[in-house]
């Protein structure tokens, strides 16, 4: 999931609710959207500027690791395809953008607190992709974590939120698809190529499990934004929903999961599996994964590098408005 | 200098002859940008055939606590749908 660690406000208990704050959880519990000039409670506009805001920065930050890859593509249809992958992930962005900015933040706000470290992305953009086959792999358990959180979120409370969600969704499954793919064809090459294949996997599989965030039982601000539906399922039922789905797919491509005590459990009508190291889970959130450095790095210098080009064309619009409005005066 | 640019709405015009729609909204300079913008951020799937840009600071928008006075009057018009009157069978489709 895209926003791990969202703090959220404590949960209030009904008797606690003023007259205001219980006509609002109402609505909520009737299915009803809450739309953006609406009345809210403080904390759930607050959370949820932390959520999509995370969201957000998670699908920007999100296309560096794969914009690695773009320039060295095996052919030019990969590389085609790719680049249409990426650009749909600049999309998500700002759409995500624009419904945190309903809720009164701005844009500049945003992306400053991104840059000075005080919003978060997802960890899995912390890791390096480091051959052709992780893009197979990203693609299919990068992309396939997110579209299993993503789908629930459609029916989330907040209606530009859940509107920015539909479209999102309507585009992941090329995006999974297009990695899968990939990952079919290693495998169905060399034994070097399957090989390949293998280590990304190897690589990425616990870095995708840690994308739902912590264990239920560490995972505190859950109760509140359940409530309020801004979180539909609980961090672990989402994991075991993605575990059960990309067994089989691994098994389809005669790959192994890197976890010894995986096992269908029968009883649970799952599989049981060994749970990522959440040490270096909470490194990695805290700003010490392999590429955090790299990632921020390459946001700030875009942003700063390109100042000179927005102000301009800030200042050529406003030329341009003079100039309109002259023009209209004279012909008065 | 740095200001931040503009927002704008998008409307767009699907591929069936439908009404412009708002799909969303963008940041740019002005509103030329802001059409291939919206080009390319709302429609790289032929989602349209027509785009319209508003800036949002143009946009009045009725106020969500006058929902009720703006609204209501219009419940208690039962009679402004057809399946109010009850016109006999032997009259054929009307
Ligand atoms: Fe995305
Ligand atoms: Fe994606």
């Amino acid at each position: 999931m895209y926003a791990q660690l969202v703090k959220s406000e404590g949960s209030k208990s009904r008797e606690d609710m003023t007259p205001e704050e219980i006509a609002f959880q109402d609505r909520i519990d009737r299915n009803e959207k809450i739309e953006p000039k609406e009345w809210m409670p403080e904390g759930y506009r607050k959370t949820l500027i932390r959520q999509i805001g995370q969201h957000a920065h998670s699908e920007i930050v999100g296309q560096l690791p794969e914009g690695n890859w773009i320039t060295r593509a095996p052919t030019l249809e990969r590389k085609a395809i790719l680049l249409a992958k990426v650009q749909d992930e600049a999309g998500h962005g700002l759409y995500l953008y624009c419904a945190a900015e309903t809720l009164g933040v701005s844009r500049d706000e945003l992306l400053e607190k991104l840059h000075s470290g005080n919003m978060k992305y997802s960890s899995i953009f912390n890791y390096p992709t480091l051959t052709w086959a992780d893009m197979g792999a990203v693609g299919w358990l990068v992309d396939g974590a997110a579209i299993m959180n993503q789908v629930p979120l459609q029916r989330t409370s907040y209606g530009p939120y859940s509107r920015a969600m539909i479209r999102i969704c309507k585009e992941e499954s090329f995006h999974q698809r297009q990695g899968y793919d990939i990952m079919m064809k290693m495998c169905a090459g060399t034994p070097e190529q399957k090989a390949m294949a293998q280590d990304a996997l190897n690589r990425f599989w616990y870095p995708a499990l840690m994308m739902f965030g912590p264990s239920d039982k560490d995972s505190v601000h859950s109760a509140q934004s359940m409530a309020w539906k801004i979180k539909m399922n609980t961090n672990d039922e989402l994991r075991q929903k993605f575990v059960d789905q990309t067994v089989p797919q691994a098994e389809y491509l005669g790959l192994t999961i890197p976890d010894p005590d995986l096992k269908w459990n029968e009883e649970k009508g799952g599989y049981d599996f060994s749970e990522p190291d959440w040490t270096e889970f909470f490194a990695v959130i805290a700003g010490n994964g392999p590429c955090n450095a790299e990632r921020l790095g390459a946001r700030v210098k875009a942003w700063e590098d390109g100042a000179w080009f927005r102000d301009g064309l800030m200042a050529h619009a406003a030329k341009a408005d003079e100039r309109a409005r002259a023009a209209r005066h004279a012909a008065e | 200098m740095s200001s931040e640019w503009p927002l704008w709405e998008i409307f767009i015009r699907g591929q069936h002859g439908l009404n412009h729609r708002h799909v969303g909204s963008l940041h740019a300079p002005d509103a030329e940008m802001a059409i291939r913008n919206a080009r390319d951020v709302y429609t790289r799937r032929n989602e349209g055939v027509s785009i319209w840009v508003v800036k949002a600071n143009d946009i009045t928008a009725s106020s969500p606590s006058e929902k009720g006075p703006l609204f209501d009057p219009s419940n208690s018009k039962v009679y402004r749908h057809p399946t109010f009157f009850d016109i006999p069978d032997e009259v054929g489709h009307m």
